[in-house]
């Protein structure tokens, strides 16, 4: 009996909610080991970048607006969601060279991670935020706030694990986001990007690039309305005078660690406001 | 043509402590009768919070009938589009007097509204029915143009026919604090409107705060204004429940301080008769079943009309009804 | 509806006169088809349902037509141990072990069931006890679950709550709860306490055990190692023998402060770490420059939400002077819209009250009150014939030595006091054994601070009342009670915080 024909996939970005290709209509080929295609996914332009800045400039408001409860809840549905999807990670991390028990691993550790992450979104102010002892009558305090729009360049390996671990922190406290996930592990990308799409996120507060991140690097750290770029997965042969675009708009630069879980991650997407107000009659 | 007595007093010229030009206004408007008023400050959240209680209020079946008729009795028909023709008017006077063909128990609205060029066809299609010939007059919906202009387009309107004016503040002036330039021109406009009944709109959704709205409504109320009005519908933000209430509150405020009483007029994004219903609540609740008549209450809308008719339909036939069973005017 | 506009009769500082509204609100009763209430419930020890050991059982009753609910068992001494048995065997080889991860996992399980049960656990709650559906509705099941996901998310992250202490939990606790916040009780103490490591042994108050119960089952549901929490139902005696027991790690109580007192005297004795939130007499202060309609409401509601069931109720109105005759004015054309009747009716603000008991309570201060020479006004509105009801109730001239200026009411009471300046109101606010609560109406930001910053209260609300969170800690001064329930503070009491570097 003939073996039954699948139904192949398109890999596209994901920008706003919606899963276009590529406006330059380019894709990078992924082999198996055996050389053999096994997909096209779709390869991210400078325009799609900018796009996705400004889909994610426009969601940053709303998302930030939310109550701490509700950002919350929608971070522990997108864990539910990636629940019901362990084996199709699993096998997406195979495919990528990774052996079944690491992968298995993996996921669910990205897994707990999430919903570890969402956990601290109505509790961060606790440890974050301050009330100060100012030498005068005021009531002064610290808040932490989201820093606003922020690019993160995925880690390479571990390729799901890595892309929780800086996606995740980044949200907690409103911001929104744009990945850079190259070329590595698009297909986990993608998959996160289906989740997202099926999680009540709002369109914009997560979007997802595959593509060549040594060509999307410069525009994204040279972007006026980019106000942070997470650097932990960037390559290690990136140019300090890409490097340098950044200081056109101040740009806050991030480096952490791809295996990294603490509420200090999310203080490094944050800014801090002070407040002050007499107490008198 | 239906006339209205007018309150005493009306015309009275009052004054404003409201110190001269060049220096920081103080808001301190004196009622018709030479009360001084006081404008409470309004908390949002609480404000919205209270608002939002009256869509929880749930209305006995056999009192949904009376709640409707209440409902299109209120009703200000309007149509204000640049391309309004008298055959327009003419169909859309038809709908508001006889809103249903086939029943004849069904109330006429309490009036039509339409820009002043179409009062003399309004008047002509809703003669001898009760009906009133609301027109919206004096640069609306900007108001930016000169006061004498402005009052010719009133009394233009009012010598056609029209039995109430709907009229703007300027929003600028008030914006930047020039309230005695507000109370004039209201005052002056409402001189023009003579025998006509006035309503004032706000235009809340370019007020920015709560406590300007009450401001405003309290300026309007003391400069002349039969109805306050929320908005002329153009804007992106029209009236919502808190608006309102906030307005109700100003309405009550007012005649616990000076024994007048003012109408409110709601429009702009009525559309169904369920909100027409948290509306009639609010009302009830803020104000008191006095208020609930076309007296003192009046929403101004378009499509709400063939909602409550559907809902009517509803309460007949126990089916849910559809577009294709009210006609479109 | 009126064709004619009536010249309404005007005076200087009243309304127009206010015919009683009444836009023919239906009763729009909520289905109850959603419930099922079994004849009689067991105790509920080591993940299962069982007999007491007496055989005793006790009639529960719905307050607002006081038929028979349910027959609910008596726990004894001996059940009681059971239960700590229980708890302690589950403590020392399962929920104690286990990591913060994975009793997050158990949590939020709860939280989420609790959101897809909701309308159950709501008409239930509000069946049970006499609250209005739309508060059990629209409040304590949404506030409930909220309060387990909030700790669900502490449990693997306590670390942060306490650096640099090794960190255990209590042991086995024991927690009481009272009748006017059922379900929402029950989750203030349960889940802290599981989030932190501890097991449970629960009493819920003797009226109102129903919304326990389905907890429970809604445990077995999320697959809850057994004996992690056990309920054990019942009246005074239960509470004692609990209370008694000579195997808790700690205790934690809400009711009456008479018998806070009692609990104390009992568990310090032994050494038993405690926490107990008690009694209020709140005041609700509000100034002549304060958003006067909102004001309105934020009293109204202080008083007459849960019908002042509340230990936190606003129950005295400290309002300034110059504005005291209009502020009491609009209270009362605002109460002339607030709707007392069936709970289950959507369209109820003030539901029953909770038991004949509370009832007597109430019409006897209201009555010392009367008698102290204060001046009494209630709306006027129909009650059911059946059930336990009292009409919303302002008191005007009251001075500060009155009983019903002093004693807590709990009961849709309201005390009505005047002051001139702020000093003045925090002297009056502050004269009082309690300290659990109170609100403050001005638009004056330093005023505000000021005051907050006088005002001997746990909980502070600005410009807003009854605003209740998990992230918020919750707690009173004096003897109101200690110790603090919600948010960061509120894990303390559930933990035993010591060195890490060990003894050298």
């Amino acid at each position: 009996m003939a073996e039954r024909l699948d139904v192949q996939k398109t890999y596209k970005l994901f920008i706003g909610g919606a899963f276009p290709r590529s406006e330059s209509g380019r894709t990078f080929a992924v082999l198996g080991p055996d050389g053999s295609l096994i997909a096209n996914v779709a390869a991210a332009s400078r325009k799609d970048l900018r796009d996705a800045v400004v889909a994610a400039r426009a969601a940053q408001p709303g998302w930030a607006g939310r109550t701490a409860y509700n950002r919350g809840q929608i971070l522990y549905r997108v864990a539910e969601v990636m629940e019901g999807r362990r084996t199709q990670f699993a096998d997406e991390l195979r495919r990528c060279g990774v052996e079944a028990r690491a992968a298995k691993q993996e996921v669910e550790r990205a897994i707990d991670r999430w919903v570890w992450y969402a956990g601290w979104c109505d509790k961060f102010h606790h440890i974050a935020g301050t009330v100060n002892s100012v030498a005068g009558p005021y009531f002064n305090f610290t808040t932490p706030e989201p820093t606003g729009v922020v690019g993160i360049v995925a880690p390479g390996t571990p390729g799901l694990l890595g892309l929780v671990s800086r996606l995740a922190p980044a949200l907690v406290s409103g911001n929104t986001t744009i990945v850079l996930t190259g070329e590595a592990s698009p297909f986990t990308a993608v998959s996160m990007s289906e989740v997202v799409a099926t999680s009540d996120v709002p369109g914009g507060v997560v979007n997802i690039l595959t593509g060549a991140t040594h060509d999307l690097l410069p525009w994204l750290l040279g972007h006026r309305d980019v106000n942070a770029v997470d650097l932990t997965g960037a390559p290690p042969d990136l140019q300090a005078s890409v490097i340098a675009e950044a200081a056109d708009n101040v740009k806050r630069l991030i480096r952490g660690e791809p295996d990294d879980q603490s509420p200090y991650v999310i203080a490094d997407f944050c800014e801090m406001k002070t407040v002050w107000h007499p107490i008198g009659q | 043509m239906v006339t209205r007595p007018l309150r005493a007093g009306r015309l009275d010229k009052v004054s404003t402590e409201i110190e001269t030009p060049g220096v920081a206004a103080v808001f301190a408007p004196r009622s018709r009768s030479g009360v001084a008023l006081r404008v409470t400050p309004v908390d949002a959240v609480g404000l919205e919070a209270r608002a939002s209680t009256f869509t929880t209020r749930s209305i006995k079946t056999t009192s949904k009938r009376a709640a409707i008729h209440l409902a299109i009795s209120c009703i200000d028909l309007t149509t204000l589009e640049g391309m309004d023709t008298p055959g327009k008017v003419a169909a859309l006077c038809r709908k508001a007097v006889r809103p249903e063909p086939t029943d004849a128990a069904i109330p006429s609205v309490a009036a039509v509204c339409v820009y002043p060029q179409m009062v003399p066809a309004a008047v002509k299609h809703t003669a001898g029915t009760g009906v009133l010939v609301a027109s919206v007059a004096g640069a609306f919906p900007s108001g930016q143009s000169s006061l004498a202009v402005r009052t010719a387009d009133i009394e233009q309107a009012v010598a056609d026919g029209a039995n109430e004016i709907d009229i703007v503040i300027s929003r600028g002036a008030f914006l930047s604090g020039d309230y005695r330039y507000v109370f004039n021109e209201i005052e002056t406009q409402k001189a023009a409107c003579g025998p006509a009944h006035m309503k004032v709109i706000l235009e809340t959704g370019e007020l920015g705060t709560y406590d300007q709205i009450r401001k405003a409504s309290m300026l309007a109320m003391a400069a002349g204004a039969d109805f306050i009005k929320t908005s002329t519908g153009k804007v992106a933000n029209n009236s919502s429940m808190p608006v309102a209430l906030c307005m109700a509150e100003a309405i009550r405020d007012y005649a616990e301080q000076t024994g007048e009483v003012v109408g409110l007029k709601v429009a702009g994004g009525i559309r169904t008769a369920k909100q027409a219903w948290h509306y009639l609540v609010l009302i009830g609740e803020t104000l008191g079943a006095e208020w609930l008549t076309p007296d003192l209450f009046r929403i101004g809308a378009s499509s709400l009309l063939n909602d409550l008719l559907l809902q009517l339909q509803k309460l007949d036939t126990g089916h849910y009804s559809g577009p294709n069973y009210v006609s479109v005017d | 509806m009126a064709d004619e506009i009536e010249p309404a009769s005007r005076s200087n500082s009243s309304l127009p006169a206010r015919v009683k509204f009444d836009l023919d609100y239906a009763p729009a009763l909520e289905s109850t088809s959603i419930v099922s209430i079994a004849d009689e419930y067991g105790l509920f020890i080591g993940g299962q349902f069982v007999e007491p050991e007496s055989g005793e059982k006790f009639t529960t009753v719905s307050p607002s037509t006081e038929k028979a609910l349910s027959q609910i068992s008596s726990a004894s001494a001996v059940d009681v141990d059971r239960a700590v048995k229980a708890a302690r065997r589950a403590h020392t080889k399962v929920w104690g072990p286990m990591s913060g991860r994975d009793r997050a996992k158990y949590l939020f399980r709860i939280a989420r069931q609790l959101q897809e049960r909701a309308r159950e656990f709501a008409v239930l709650e509000t069946i049970d006890g006499g609250k209005p559906i739309r508060e059990s509705r629209d409040v304590d099941v949404p506030l409930a679950a909220a309060h387990f996901f909030y700790h669900a998310g502490w449990a693997d992250k306590l670390e942060y709550a306490f650096p640099d202490r090794r960190i255990a939990p209590k042991g086995v606790v024991g927690q009481i709860i009272p009748w006017n916040f059922p379900l929402l009780m029950l989750a203030w103490k349960v889940a802290p306490a599981l989030a932190t490591g501890n097991t449970v042994v629960l009493k819920p108050a003797e009226t109102t055990s129903l919304t326990a119960l389905l907890f429970a089952q809604l445990l077995q549901d999320v697959d809850l190692p057994p004996g992690v929490v056990n309920i054990v139902t019942g009246a005074g005696a239960t509470g004692s023998a609990l209370v008694d027991h000579g195997d808790l790690d700690k205790l934690a109580f809400t009711g009456s402060t008479s018998v806070g007192k009692q609990i104390q005297r009992s568990a310090s004795a032994r050494g038993v770490p405690l926490t107990l939130e008690l009694g209020g007499k709140a005041a609700h202060i509000v100034f002549e420059d304060a958003a006067i309609d909102q004001a309105v409401e934020g009293v109204i509601n202080g008083i007459y939400f849960n019908q002042g069931h509340v230990c936190c109720a606003g129950s005295r109105l400290l309002v300034q002077e110059s504005i005291a005759e209009s502020f009491v004015d609009r209270l009362k054309n605002r109460l002339s819209t607030v709707r007392v009747g069936d709970p289950l009716d959507k369209n109820t603000d003030v539901g029953a009250i909770n038991s004949a008991e509370q009832l007597g309570r109430i019409t006897e201060l209201v009555a010392a009150g009367v008698a102290e020479g204060a001046e009494l006004y209630q709306p006027q509105c129909s009650l059911p014939d059946r059930g336990y009801w009292f009409r919303p109730t302002i008191f005007t001239n009251v001075q500060q030595s009155h009983r019903i200026a002093r004693e807590e009411i709990f009961g849709p009471v309201l005390s009505v006091l005047t002051f001139r300046t702020p000093e003045e109101a925090v002297a009056k606010a502050n004269d009082t054994q309690y300290g659990l609560s109170a609100g403050i109406w001005t638009e004056k930001g330093s005023k505000i601070l000021w005051m907050a910053d006088q005002l001997d209260a746990g909980v502070i609300w600005a410009n807003t009342f009854n605003q209740f969170d998990a992230a918020s800690p919750f707690g009173g001064y004096k003897e109101s009670g200690f110790g603090r329930e919600g948010g960061l503070q509120g894990l303390a009491p559930y933990v035993s915080l010591s060195s890490p570097r060990g003894v050298a």
